[in-house]
């Protein structure tokens, strides 16, 4: 069966399951906005959760009314009003545009610099009618898909929404939710657990190597489900997965708030690779509107010996507040962080890492690449913490920032606690502009000023663009360009 | 014959004074032009202008190319239209390479004259056969743009990108200081393959050394921001002897 029919039947199954049905009309599918315990019960229900599953909610539910928001962030931006949020499935599909000519003709030039096909593109755009082609468009073809699917299925990898984790592997769900994100880890994570809509299961069986990348792209039912976004991804003994979330393209999404929880877990031997192209809407060239995007991301490295690679390309949202994370438990494991943050205009991102070595002989890597063009303002907050029990650990950071133009602003906030005496830390750090002489020589060759930015930038970043899935990396080299956009000249 | 070249009374100045105060000089396709002076006499300045660097303002004067105003254009519609400054001082781009440098610049200008651009196989066999002619290794192509090059490496570099650009117009800028005699003469024989009838070459140099390997047609003295004396090949033999003093 084909992954769209696969959808399409599910989705009909669930509709006759519950009275609010959502197959027959979508539009009327969504909570009223605020938050209050019936929202929560609603959410659940929604999704035909368990009994445990609407407890755990509400319990965060609870907790999350006694939290108040962080403020330590290097962020500015007006009270957010958790009232006047929609938290189930908000009404975009209403608001759409009829087809391709109503979309915004930056947004489309963006699409075509990207290299996008025009079927892809309307689906992105948020096109009425267009997210039945999504699918298959996003696909290639619906044959590519089965084969992924069949080829998943025959070495028992579980690639699903979570929702449907829930009814097909609660005893794994249930095992393993919440585990390296507690519900009360803070407020956004706290917030999430409430509500959250849908988001990604996987769980690679011991001493599987995955075959393929997983992708969002590769799976199904993946509109909708961007604001509170729940991911949980299980690698057991001696298996590897490598993750791909997100997008180089730029969605449409009227949802201003997003608060995503992602929790990695590695046994013994395994790895996890989780790469994240992050390009959500990040507002005009005033700082009007844009997507504010609290994430809580982390992995634990359980077993011994296994190792947890973050690598990230963020370039969108207004306000980024992103540091995903590696507790290194297991003795000889490895947890590693590239990043490259850029922000624009009036975007602001607080982003960086924690890892926090508990084993022996645990390792970690970070290396973060921050670019702040326009008026923006771009903080790495990192902390490397060593536990008294943690012999021989070792830690390199590299942490630079390039500034373009002299009206934004990079800080570098490193946070070092060692209560081991034999640990190794090593830090580095640079501040950097893209010199006149390299603009020259650029454009002496041919490049025009935007190219000319754009491959020094490439170049500066590529420690960490070299980490992405090839299928990544090309299309993360072009998005780089593109976000700096009308930063020189 | 028309002028590929034809720079009338150019004023230059920078943020410390003027540095080219009328400079004439014509050059037509075919020919090889050298220009000697002693060190401040604006023969940088005057590379720089042609290319476009934003550092250097044009105060007076007036200079056309192929018919069209040179100075009208960006450095990068120049390095479209076929002008090429080999540097005197090759700037470093950390983690781009060499190859993807090249590729991506030649397409651009491909790009800008409404030319397809070259896929990469093209692109490589050309790029291999260019870089084998002047001695640089493939492992050197893969390496960042002049990162940890020697002088000599980057010169060479340059010659590089110069045949695989393949332009009309080459300006280079004391491409010959801090080569050792082997280096000089691949230089030199880069130089020397560009040579052609549609094409045009003007060799900035400080000393004579070069002008034994590429031979000009016409030899120049630039001194305190203007040409002063104009010969053939032999004037720069003289120079040598002379020196600037007793010449200009």
């Amino acid at each position: 069966m084909s992954a769209t029919a696969e959808t399409k039947d599910r989705v009909a199954e669930l509709a006759g399951a519950y009275k609010h049905g959502w197959s027959t009309d979508i539009e009327s599918v969504f909570a009223p906005k605020g938050l209050n315990e019936d929202i929560v019960r609603y959410i659940s229900e929604k999704q035909n959760e368990p009994e445990w599953l609407l407890e755990w909610r509400l319990k965060a539910f609870a907790m999350w009314q006694k939290l108040e928001e962080p403020d330590w962030a290097m962020l500015n931006y007006p009270p957010i009003d958790y009232q006047d949020i929609y938290y189930y499935a908000a009404p975009k599909t209403k608001e759409g545009p009829n087809s391709l000519d109503e979309v915004d003709p930056e947004l489309l030039r963006t699409y075509e610099k990207l290299g996008i096909p025009i079927a892809e593109q309307a689906v992105l755009a948020g096109v009425k009618g267009a997210p039945k082609v999504a699918v298959d468009a996003v696909f290639d073809s619906v044959s590519v898909a089965t084969t992924y699917r069949e080829e998943l299925k025959r070495v028992g990898v579980v690639f699903m929404s979570i929702s449907e984790a829930v009814h097909e592997h609660p005893e794994l769900v249930k095992k393993y939710l919440g585990t390296v994100v507690p519900q009360r880890d803070n407020y956004f994570a706290t917030l999430n657990c409430a509500v959250f809509s849908d988001g990604t299961f996987v769980y690679i069986p011991k001493g599987v190597r995955c075959p393929m990348e997983l992708s969002t792209y590769f799976r199904i039912n993946a509109e909708n489900t961007g604001q509170f976004e729940r991911t949980l991804i299980i690698a057991d003994e001696g298996s590897y997965v490598s993750y791909l979330e997100g997008c180089t393209a730029p969605m449409r999404d009227e949802n201003q708030l997003h608060a995503a929880v992602v929790e990695l877990i590695a046994l013994d031997d395994a790895e996890i690779k989780y790469s994240t192209v992050q390009n959500w809407y990040p507002g005009d060239k005033d700082g009007k509107g844009g997507i504010y995007n609290f994430v809580t991301k982390r992995g634990l490295c359980r077993g011994r010996n296994s190792k947890i690679s973050w690598t990230q390309v963020e370039t969108g949202s207004a306000i980024t507040w992103k540091y995903p994370s590696c507790i290194l438990e297991g003795d000889g494991s490895v947890g590693e962080f590239y990043s490259v943050a850029v922000t624009n205009n009036r975007q602001q991102a607080d982003t960086g890492t924690k890892m926090i070595h508990i084993g022996k002989n645990t390792r970690s890597k970070i290396i973060s690449k921050g670019i702040s063009a326009g008026h923006s303002s771009n903080t790495y907050r990192g902390l490397v913490r060593v536990l008294g029990g943690a012999d021989d650990v070792r830690n390199f950071t590299q942490c630079d920032s390039l500034l373009l133009g002299d009206t934004c602003a990079a800080h570098t906030v490193p946070y070092i606690e060692v209560r081991n005496p034999t640990a190794q830390i090593e830090h580095e750090a640079t501040t950097s502009k893209i010199s006149d002489d390299q603009m020259f020589y650029c454009m002496a060759r041919g490049l025009d000023p935007e190219e000319a930015v754009a491959i020094v930038v490439n170049g500066y970043a590529k420690e960490v663009l070299r980490e992405l899935p090839m299928e990544f990396a090309v299309e993360a080299q072009a998005l780089l360009g593109i976000s700096l956009e009308g930063s020189v000249g | 014959m028309t002028q590929m070249l034809d720079i009338k009374n150019l004023h230059v100045a920078i943020e410390d004074g003027t540095i080219l105060k009328g400079l004439d000089l014509k050059i037509k396709p075919g020919e090889v032009h050298a220009i000697m002076g002693p060190n401040g006499s604006g023969k940088s300045t005057l590379a720089a202008t042609l290319a476009g660097n934003p550092a250097y303002e044009v105060t007076k004067g007036k200079v056309t190319y192929l018919g069209e105003d040179l100075l009208a254009l960006e450095p990068h519609e120049r390095a479209a239209k076929g002008v090429f400054l080999g540097f005197q001082y090759p700037v470093e781009i950390p983690g781009v390479s060499n190859l993807n440098f090249l590729r991506t610049t030649l397409n651009a200008q491909r790009r800008l004259r409404g030319e397809e651009p070259l896929d990469g196989a093209t692109f490589m066999k050309l790029a291999r056969e260019k870089a084998e002619k002047l001695g640089v290794s493939m492992d050197m192509m893969k390496r960042s743009v002049n990162v940890g090059f020697s002088g000599g490496e980057k010169k060479r570099n340059e010659m590089v990108q110069m045949a695989v650009i393949d332009p009309k117009l080459a300006i280079l800028d004391e491409t010959d200081s801090g080569l050792d005699i082997d280096a000089l003469k691949v230089v030199s024989d880069g130089i020397n393959a560009l040579r052609g009838a549609d094409r045009a070459i003007l060799l900035i140099t400080h000393y004579q050394r070069l002008l034994d390997y590429v031979k000009p047609d016409h030899v120049h003295v630039l001194d305190d921001g203007r040409i002063t004396r104009s010969g053939g090949p032999e004037l720069a033999r003289e120079l040598e002897e002379k020196g600037y003093q007793a010449v200009a």
